[in-house]
C-alpha cells in the first residue's frame, strides 16, 4: 500500500448515521417538561399538600434486626420537595439557554425526587397514612415475576428478528396448563415443565407461520392471543367448572427461604425468600444476558436478528436459528405464567394474565431489548401495579379507578416519553426470505 | 497459502420462473488470475456468483474445483471450498464490532461456549498488517468509512483461508482514490497466490487490472478477451451493437444566469446539517454537474429544490422567485423538471400504465382532465408521441411502468419531465441501473435541453459521467461545497475534492502523470 493514503476518506456515507449527533441542537422539550412537573408538584404535593405526617415502615416482623419507621410531615416535605424539583427544573433551563444539553442523571434524579413527593403526598393524604415500604418493594417483585418472564420472551424473539406479540396468549397458556396439571399430578414442578412446554408450543406456531408461511408477524401473535384466550377460556367453564377440585385446585410452588439471608431489611424477602420460579426469574435473566452478549450463540442470534443475510452468508441458517429462539422464549413466557397459578393464586381463572404480556412488550423496549434493562422495566411496572393496590387500601384522596390507570399511565409515559430514540433489533419483524 | 485451486463453471443454467438469468455459462478461473466478468446492469453476473457461493441453487450445470464436481449446499460449503465474496451491498452487521464481524459464523470458542474473539483479533491484526488494510478490530463497522468496510469484507475472506476471492462490483461505492487503493489490494493478494473474480461494468478498472475477460450479456457468455483489447470493442461486446463512447457535444453557451442558490442549509432530522451553507449559481444553457460521493448532501439538495426538505434555510431563487418555503406544486409549475434518483420509488408508479406515468404531472391540467374528469383519449394519444419521442421500447403505452427495463422507465421520467417549457432541470443519477444503449441516448436529451437555453443541474455518482456532461462541477463532500471547477478537471483532483480536500491543497499533491485509458469516457 504504496498509495495515495494522504487523502482522508469520507468518514461516513450516510450523513444520517448514529455517529454524527455532535451537531445535534438542544432541544427545549426536557426542560419544557420537567418545568411543568415541578409547577404541578409545587401545586398540588406542596401548597395544596395534606396536613399529616405519612409512615413509612421499614422493618417487617421478622426480620433479625429492626429499624424505626419513616414519619414524614407532608406538608412540610411537599413544599421541600417541589422546590427542589423547581431547581432542578431551573437548572435545566439555565443549561439549554447556555446551550448544553442537561446531564443523563438528572432527569433520572428528578423522577425520584417526583416519585418520592408523590407518595408522601398520597400516602399523607390517606385515612391511614402509614404503609409497609418493605411489603410495597416486595410485593413490586412479586408482581413483576410474569412481567419479567415475559419481557426475557420479547427480548429472545426480537433480538433474532421476530416480533412477539403472543407474549400475553403465552403468559395465559402457561396458567392455565400449570393449573391443570398441577391439579391432575398434585406435583407443582410437572406443572412448571408442562407451562414451559405450553408456552413453546404456542410460539412454534408463531414461529411456524411467521417464518415458514411468512404471515404478518404482528397479525399471528394477535390471532395467537384471541385463540389461546378463547381456547382456556372455553377449557376452563367446561373442564376445570365441571370438577373445580380436580381439574382446578393446583399444588402451589412452595416458597423457599433461605435462612438468616432472608431476614435482611427490604432486601431479604425479595432476594431470598422466593419461589422457585422467583429465583428462577434471577437465573434467566442473568443467564440471557451472559447467553447473548458472551456466547457464540448470542453473537449469531444478534446477527440474525440485525442482519439475516450478513449471517446467511457466513453460513447460519437464519430461520432455523429464528424458529428455535422463538420457540425457547414461548417457553421462558410459559413458566411467567405458572406464576400466576402456581404461586400467586391458587387456582386459574378467565384471563388470569389481565394484559401483563402486553405491559412485558413496553418493559421490553423501555429496558431498550436489554435483558437487564428488561428486568428493571418490569419491575417499574410491578412497582406501580402493587402501589395503585396499596394505595387503595389505605384509603387516598384519589378515587381509584385513578389509581388503578397507574401501571398503564407509567407504561404509556415511559415508553413514549423518556425512553426517547432507542434502536431496537435492525431486522425485527421482517421475514427472511432468501434471494 | 498452499492450495492453489482452479476454478471451473460448466454449463451453469439458472432460472426464476420464466426469466433465465444465467443460460449455460462456462467459465474457467486460472490459479493465481484476476478473471473479471464484464457485463451490463442485469446481465447476470450477480447471479452467477451468487450459484457459485452457494447462495443460490443452479437449475443445470457443474461447479468443478481442481476438475473434481462439487455440490454446495449453502455459502458454508463454499467457504469450506475456499471461496470467499464480498457482496456489493456488504454483509456487515453495523452495530458489531470489526472483530465480531469477522468471527461470526467461525467463532472461536472458550469451554462452554463462551467467545474467544481474542484470536479473531489477532488474525485481523496479522492480515491488517501484511496487506497495510489499518483496521482496528475493536471498531464498530456503522462507524468506518465504507472503503474500510469493504477491507473488513476482504479480511472476512480471509481469515476463512479464501483462494478464490469474488468481488462483486466493488466500486461502485468508492471514490477513485479508494478505488485506485482496492486495485493495489487485488493485485497484492494477487501475488499471494489469491484467485479473484471481478465482477464489473466499469472498463477503465477491468482493463487495469484484469488478467483475463469474460464477458456476459444477458445471462449468457459473449466471449472471453484480453486487457489489452480496445474499450470500444469491449463496450460493443458488453452490448451486442456498436456504441459511441464519446459524446461529441457542442461547448457550452452560457446566457444570464437565472438560477441561484445563496447559503443553502438543509438540517436532517437528527440535528446534522446534511447540507451547511452552499452557494452556487447556474446560468441559461450550460450543465452544472454535483459530483461527489453517494450521500454527502446531494440527495437532500435536489429535494430542498423541489421543497421536498422542511427544514431548509437560505434562498433559492428561480428567474427572480424565491422558491424556498413553496409547496412542491408551486415549485413544478415555476417550470422545474426533476428526475428523482430512485425512478422505481420517486420517479414513477410501478403499477401504473407508462401512459398515466407520462402524465403525473399534468394530469389536473388541460387537455388531460376538465373538471372533474379526465380525458384518457388524450392521455393515451400524448403516451404515443411521448414514446415514439424517446424511443421507450415498452409492449404497449397501457403496460405497467415497473415492468419495463430501468432504461426504458428512466425514458418514461426523462420524457415526462421534458414534456413541459422548463426554467430549470435536474436530474439525479440520470443513468444509474441504465443499459450502456440507452445511456448515450439519455445523455443526448440532456444536452439538448441544454442548448434550448435551459439551466442544467446533474447529480450523479459517476465521475465519468460528471466529466462527460458537465461545463462546471461543483463537488460536495459532507454537505459542503468543497469548490466548483471547469469540466477539463482531471480525475485526479475530482477525486481528493470527493475526499474533502479544496482543488488548491489538492493540485499540488494529486499526481500529474495521465492514466494509461485517460481517453476513455465509460
Amino acid at each position: 500500500m504504496s498509495t495515495t493514503a494522504t487523502a482522508p476518506r469520507p468518514e461516513s456515507t450516510t450523513p444520517s448515521s448514529a455517529k454524527g449527533i455532535s451537531g445535534k441542537p438542544v432541544t427545549w422539550r426536557t426542560p419544557i417538561v420537567l418545568a411543568f412537573m415541578a409547577v404541578v408538584a409545587l401545586l398540588i404535593f406542596g401548597i395544596l399538600g395534606p396536613n399529616q405526617e405519612a409512615s413509612f415502615g421499614i422493618s417487617s416482623g421478622g426480620d433479625f434486626f429492626q429499624l424505626p419507621a419513616i414519619i414524614v410531615p407532608a406538608f412540610a416535605a411537599g413544599i421541600i420537595l417541589s422546590i427542589i424539583l423547581l431547581g432542578l427544573a431551573g437548572w435545566t433551563i439555565y443549561l439549554k439557554t447556555k446551550g448544553t444539553a442537561a446531564p443523563a442523571w438528572l432527569p433520572v434524579l428528578f423522577i425520584v425526587v417526583f416519585v418520592v413527593a408523590f407518595l408522601i403526598w398520597v400516602v399523607g393524604g390517606a385515612r391511614t397514612p402509614s404503609i409497609s415500604l418493605a411489603g410495597l418493594i416486595a410485593g413490586s417483585v412479586t408482581l413483576a415475576v410474569p412481567l419479567v418472564f415475559g419481557s426475557l420472551s420479547g427480548v429472545l424473539c426480537e433480538r433474532v428478528g421476530v416480533v412477539n406479540i403472543a407474549i400475553e396468549g403465552q403468559l395465559l397458556g402457561g396458567a392455565f396448563t400449570a393449573a391443570i396439571v398441577s391439579s391432575i399430578t398434585k406435583n407443582p414442578f410437572i406443572g412448571l415443565l408442562a407451562a414451559a412446554l405450553a408456552g413453546a408450543v404456542i410460539s412454534m406456531v408463531l414461529a411456524l407461520f411467521s417464518i415458514k408461511y411468512v404471515v404478518n408477524q404482528i397479525i399471528v401473535g394477535v390471532v395467537l392471543n384471541v385463540l389461546v384466550s378463547g381456547l382456556t377460556g372455553f377449557l376452563f367453564s367446561t373442564v376445570m367448572q365441571s370438577d373445580p377440585q380436580k381439574y382446578n385446585s393446583p399444588e402451589g410452588l412452595p416458597i423457599v427461604e433461605i435462612p438468616l439471608l432472608s431476614s435482611i431489611p427490604i432486601l431479604g424477602p425479595i432476594l431470598f425468600k422466593q419461589s422457585v420460579v422467583g429465583y428462577l426469574m434471577y437465573f434467566a435473566v442473568f443467564a440471557v444476558w451472559v447467553g447473548l452478549f458472551k456466547t457464540k450463540w448470542g453473537l449469531r442470534v444478534r446477527a440474525v436478528g440485525e442482519h439475516p443475510q450478513a449471517a446467511d452468508t457466513m453460513g447460519i441458517n437464519v430461520n432455523a436459528t429464528r424458529f428455535w429462539n422463538v420457540t425457547l422464549g414461548g417457553a421462558v413466557a410459559g413458566i411467567g405464567g405458572s406464576f400466576f397459578t402456581l404461586v400467586a393464586i391458587d387456582s386459574f381463572t378467565k384471563e388470569i394474565s389481565g394484559g401483563r404480556g402486553f405491559i412485558a412488550l413496553a418493559a421490553l423496549i423501555f429496558g431498550r431489548w436489554n435483558p437487564i434493562g428488561a428486568f428493571f422495566a418490569a419491575l417499574l411496572f410491578g412497582f406501580a401495579d402493587n402501589l395503585q393496590s396499596i394505595l387503595t387500601i389505605i384509603g387516598t384522596p384519589v378515587p381509584s379507578q385513578f389509581m388503578a390507570m397507574l401501571p398503564y399511565l407509567v407504561t404509556v409515559l415511559a415508553v413514549a416519553g423518556l425512553v426517547g430514540k432507542s434502536r431496537g433489533p435492525a431486522a425485527s419483524g421482517i421475514p427472511y426470505v432468501k434471494g | 497459502m498452499v492450495r492453489v485451486l482452479k476454478l471451473e463453471l460448466r454449463g451453469i443454467t439458472k432460472t426464476f420462473g420464466t426469466l433465465v438469468a444465467n443460460d449455460h455459462i462456462d467459465v474457467v478461473v486460472e490459479p493465481g488470475q484476476i478473471h473479471c466478468l464484464l457485463g451490463e446492469n442485469g446481465a447476470g453476473k450477480s447471479t452467477l456468483m451468487n450459484v457459485l457461493y452457494g447462495l443460490y441453487e443452479p437449475t443445470d450445470g457443474q461447479i468443478l474445483i481442481d476438475d473434481k464436481p462439487v455440490v454446495f449446499r449453502g455459502p458454508s460449503d463454499a467457504m469450506a471450498a475456499g471461496i470467499g465474496m464480498v457482496h456489493q451491498h456488504f454483509m456487515l452487521v453495523p452495530v458489531f464490532t470489526v472483530a465480531e464481524n469477522v468471527a461470526l459464523g467461525a467463532e472461536p470458542t472458550k469451554a462452554g461456549g463462551f467467545l474467544n474473539l481474542e484470536q479473531t483479533r489477532k488474525k485481523i491484526k496479522d492480515i491488517s498488517d501484511k496487506y497495510g488494510f489499518d483496521v482496528d478490530p475493536d471498531a464498530l463497522v456503522e462507524d468506518l468509512p465504507v472503503g474500510v468496510q469493504q477491507r473488513v469484507e476482504i479480511i472476512k475472506a480471509l481469515v476463512r483461508d479464501a483462494n478464490i476471492l469474488i468481488l462483486d462490483e466493488p466500486t461502485a461505492v468508492l471514490t477513485p482514490q479508494e478505488t485506485d487503493e482496492l486495485l493495489n489490494i487485488m493485485r497484492q493478494l494477487k501475488a499471494n497466490g489469491t484467485s479473484i473474480v471481478f465482477i464489473s461494468h466499469k472498463l477503465r478498472e477491468v482493463k487495469a487490472v484484469s488478467d483475463i475477460i469474460t464477458v456476459i450479456r444477458r445471462g449468457k457468455v459473449v466471449g472471453s478477451t484480453q486487457p489489452e483489447t480496445s474499450t470500444t470493442e469491449l463496450a460493443s461486446m458488453m452490448v451486442g451493437r456498436s456504441v459511441s463512447l464519446t459524446l461529441n457535444k457542442a461547448p457550452a453557451n452560457p446566457q444570464e444566469t437565472t438560477f441561484e442558490v445563496r447559503d443553502l442549509t438543509v438540517v436532517a432530522p437528527n440535528g446534522q446539517h446534511v447540507v451547511d451553507g452552499i452557494s452556487f449559481d447556474i446560468a441559461r444553457g450550460e450543465i452544472l454537474a454535483l459530483a461527489g460521493v453517494q450521500g454527502n448532501g446531494q440527495t437532500e439538495l435536489t429535494e430542498a429544490v423541489l421543497g421536498l426538505q422542511e427544514r431548509v434555510s437560505g434562498s433559492i431563487r428561480l428567474d427572480g422567485h424565491e422558491l424556498v418555503g413553496r409547496s412542491v406544486k408551486q415549485v413544478l409549475s415555476a417550470g422545474v423538471g426533476y428526475v428523482p434518483e430512485d425512478r422505481t420509488v420517486d420517479g414513477l408508479v410501478g403499477t401504473f400504465s407508462v401512459a398515466e406515468n407520462l402524465v403525473l404531472d399534468l394530469y389536473d391540467k388541460v387537455p388531460f382532465a376538465k373538471g372533474i374528469s379526465m380525458s384518457p383519449a388524450k392521455v393515451l394519444e400524448n403516451a404515443s408521441s411521448r414514446i415514439e419521442e424517446f424511443d421507450v421500447r415498452t409492449p404497449s403505452a397501457m403496460a405497467p411502468a415497473g415492468k419495463l427495463s430501468g432504461g426504458n422507465q428512466q425514458k418514461v421520467v426523462m420524457a415526462r419531465e421534458l414534456s413541459r417549457p422548463l426554467r430549470l432541470f435536474i436530474a439525479s443519477q440520470p443513468t444509474r441501473g441504465v443499459d450502456v444503449g440507452s445511456i448515450e441516448f439519455l445523455h443526448r436529451r440532456i444536452i439538448t435541453e441544454r442548448d434550448r437555453g435551459t439551466p442544467v443541474m446533474i447529480v450523479s455518482t459517476e465521475l465519468d459521467e460528471v466529466m462527460e456532461l458537465a461545463d462546471r462541477i461543483a463537488v460536495l463532500y459532507k454537505g459542503k461545497l468543497v469548490g466548483i471547477v471547469p469540466s477539463g478537471t482531471s480525475r485526479d483532483v475530482l477525486g481528493l475534492m470527493m475526499a474533502g480536500i479544496a482543488p488548491d491543497d489538492g493540485a499540488s499533491q494529486a499526481p500529474s502523470t495521465s492514466r494509461a485509458e485517460g481517453g476513455d469516457h465509460v
